[in-house]
């Protein structure tokens, strides 16, 4: 029996759906080495560092103590473990003892205090250290951003280049960090939730739900069934409206504005719809713990269904169009495989690698156990793969947004949380990728959060399969990846 | 991908002749939004620019939900060019810069450059209810505040985020030189 399975045995830390392990610093560097489990999220707390990993069968929350600002780096069989160890550095000055890197990731030298989420945050005494390393030796550079032009989010790429291609890309984040956490902590979770729906901007749906399950989890109270038939909904439509966004961003970057045209026209009618429905055309703060803050508007359930319907009545001759792109696009930024399998992503980023990680598909996650969710993967890993795997998933999700408005349930749309103090993880799969969200209540209000986008887990992807690209393509493989760096940024 | 169903490309230019546009009309809606600009723009005195504007957009912190909708905006579904508007991608091509978000403590710097890089006149426009003031993000040690905070600003549109339409109108305003 693996460590795994032993720890899974043994009684934990209250916390629903599953409880939460405190292991020694040796059983979590086990953990660490311990084959087919992934690494799922790595997280901070006052006086310890969480980890949440999955294997075939379960998920697995663990947490180790940290001794004099020290625990067990993760990152030296975890490649996926790097960036959370830095941004958990920053923010808490807890060092991953052995980790492969210690440069800082969120903090940039800019705030007044230095480690803002403990307790009292000391004034900042020195500037972190600098955020890119290594010689570039004959290696020319090219750097991109962080205010990079175009209508993008601020981020800041150093290319490598060599003979015209890519040799490595460094990736610096953490300019778009605004403190969500620490803005979250003493609120109710419907207060905070707020800040959930803003973390992301390509995702305030699916954010809202992992963060409103959490909520619920914590306070062992479910939501109406009606508000989860909602969710699902306007989950299935915010991925639609984010794949053509993406779509069309890849598209406009490879040269193919008529492909760009059609998604945008589709994606206004889903925004549209979204306003119809819920007054927002993000529908943004739809979602609150316990349920939904509203109905959807009765014009609304036509509208969302016309424009779901016009999109799939259209996807045929989209895919028509977007032959010539997908022959552009084969073989640029492919991940190589070695690295899927070590990062395990998830979202169609990890599901264009061949990997089967869609959290629609996993247990407990109603209403989608009835909805049968189209196993969508390609093999390739390139951009053309993550082109049709949008493609397909659009599909998929006009069908189960339809299913799901033909048979709405009736009754209620809210339940009353009550003021508890507990702990509880919630999940959704976002347009990008799964979304994870821990939180700890006392008495109502939030202790402790964290949210893990699954830009987190992309990045690391995007900076292997840039290398090698040409130069000129790199807009085309950092597009058909679509990383919110906001959602990383915290 | 199959293709069966899709049209040949005459029919495609058939079906496109017959069909109406794709971009939305547009008039100038008297919304709430839109008086609130024209008395600003009355207020900063501004009249008349020329037959067009170039546009950038700056994100010093938002949370990328302005830029998915100043994306649409920029999308064949609002048509920028009929108005003499269109989108550059750097600030030195720049008459009108599009802030969205609040202002990270981070990007401070690199937002002040970039509208020291936009050659006079030039106009900054707070696009966003964050951008205005700081929005929900007021007050966190990250965040410097509003655009305000590093940037002379000319004007705002409120919204969390703005539609496009509501953009528009405000970039139309500026455009006739208020009203």
């Amino acid at each position: 029996m693996g460590l795994a399975a032993t720890l899974r045995a043994q009684g934990g830390v209250p916390c629903r759906p599953w409880a939460r392990h405190p292991v020694s610093p040796g059983q979590w560097s086990a953990l660490g080495a311990e084959a087919g489990l992934a690494l799922v999220a790595l997280w901070g707390d006052a006086l310890s560092v969480h980890a949440l990993w999955r294997d075939a069968e379960a998920m697995l929350a663990v947490s180790v103590p940290v001794a004099d600002g020290r625990y067990p780096a993760l990152s030296p069989h975890r490649p996926g473990a790097v960036l959370f160890e830095r941004a958990l550095r920053d923010l808490w000055g807890h060092a991953a003892e052995g980790a492969v890197d210690d440069r800082a990731w969120l903090d940039h030298g800019a705030w007044e205090v230095a480690t803002p989420l403990v307790a009292r945050p000391p004034l900042r005494a020195d500037a972190p250290a600098e955020g890119h390393v290594g010689s570039p030796g004959e290696l020319d550079q090219v750097p991109v951003g962080p205010l990079a032009g175009g209508i993008a989010e601020a981020g800041q790429f150093r290319l490598f280049v060599r003979g015209g291609r890519i040799a490595r890309v460094q990736a610096r984040l953490g300019w778009l960090h605004k403190g969500v956490p620490a803005l979250m902590r003493g609120k109710s979770p419907r207060a905070a939730s707020r800040f959930a729906a803003r973390l992301a901007g390509d995702a305030p749906v699916a954010h809202g739900i992992a963060f409103a399950r959490a909520a619920e989890a914590a306070g062992d109270t479910p939501p109406p069934p009606r508000a989860l038939a909602l969710r699902a909904a306007i989950a299935e439509a915010e991925r639609m409206a984010m794949h053509l966004a993406d779509i069309a961003a890849l598209a406009g970057a490879a040269g193919a504005p008529l492909v760009a045209a059609h998604c945008q026209m589709h994606r206004e009618a889903l925004l549209r719809a979204g306003a119809r429905a819920f007054g927002h055309r993000l529908m943004m703060d739809v979602v609150v713990p316990g349920g939904l803050a509203t109905d959807i508007a009765p014009e609304g359930v036509e509208a969302l269904h016309e424009a779901a319907a016009a999109l799939v009545r259209d996807l045929a001759e989209l895919g028509g169009l977007c032959a010539p792109l997908l022959r552009r696009l084969e073989g640029v930024g492919a991940v190589p495989p070695a690295l899927a399998a070590a990062l395990a992503a998830g979202g169609p980023a990890g599901r264009a690698c061949g990997a089967a990680g869609d959290l629609r598909r996993g247990p407990g996650y109603r209403p989608y156990d009835d909805l049968n969710v189209a196993p969508v993967r390609e093999a390739a890993g390139d951009a053309a793969a993550r082109l049709l795997v949008w493609l397909a998933e659009s599909r998929d999700s006009a069908r189960m947004l339809r299913t799901v408005l033909a048979e709405l349930p009736a009754g209620e749309i809210v339940a009353t949380l009550p003021m508890v103090t507990g702990e509880g993880f919630g999940w959704a799969e976002g347009p990008r990728g799964g979304i994870w969200t821990w939180l700890r209540l006392e008495g109502g209000q939030i202790a402790s959060v964290f949210q893990r986008d699954p830009g987190w887990l992309h990045l690391p992807l995007l900076e292997g399969a840039a290398r090698g690209a040409d130069l000129a393509d790199w807009p085309l493989v950092r597009a058909s990846f679509g990383i919110s760096h906001a959602g990383m940024d915290l | 991908m199959t293709d069966d169903h899709a049209p040949s490309p005459l029919r495609r230019v058939w079906r496109n002749l017959r069909s109406r546009p794709a971009a939305v009309p547009m008039a100038l809606v008297d919304t709430a939004a839109a008086r609130d600009l024209a008395a600003r723009l009355e207020a900063a005195g501004i009249r008349r620019l020329g037959r067009g504007l170039s546009l950038h957009a700056l994100d010093p912190g938002s949370c990328g939900g302005c830029e998915l909708e100043l994306r649409m905006l920029d999308s064949v579904v609002y048509d920028l060019a009929r108005f003499g508007l269109r989108f550059v991608d750097s600030p030195r091509q720049a008459e009108v810069l599009l802030v969205t978000g609040p202002v990270t403590r981070a990007l401070q710097a690199a937002l002040l450059a970039a509208w020291e890089a936009a050659p006079d006149p030039k106009f900054v426009i707070a696009i966003g209810d964050c951008a205005i003031d700081g929005g929900v993000f007021k007050g966190s040690y990250a965040v410097a505040g509003g655009v305000d905070s590093t940037l002379p600003v000319d004007f705002v549109v409120r919204g969390c985020p703005p539609p496009p339409e509501e953009v528009l109108e405000g970039l139309l305003l500026l455009l006739d030189g208020g009203i």
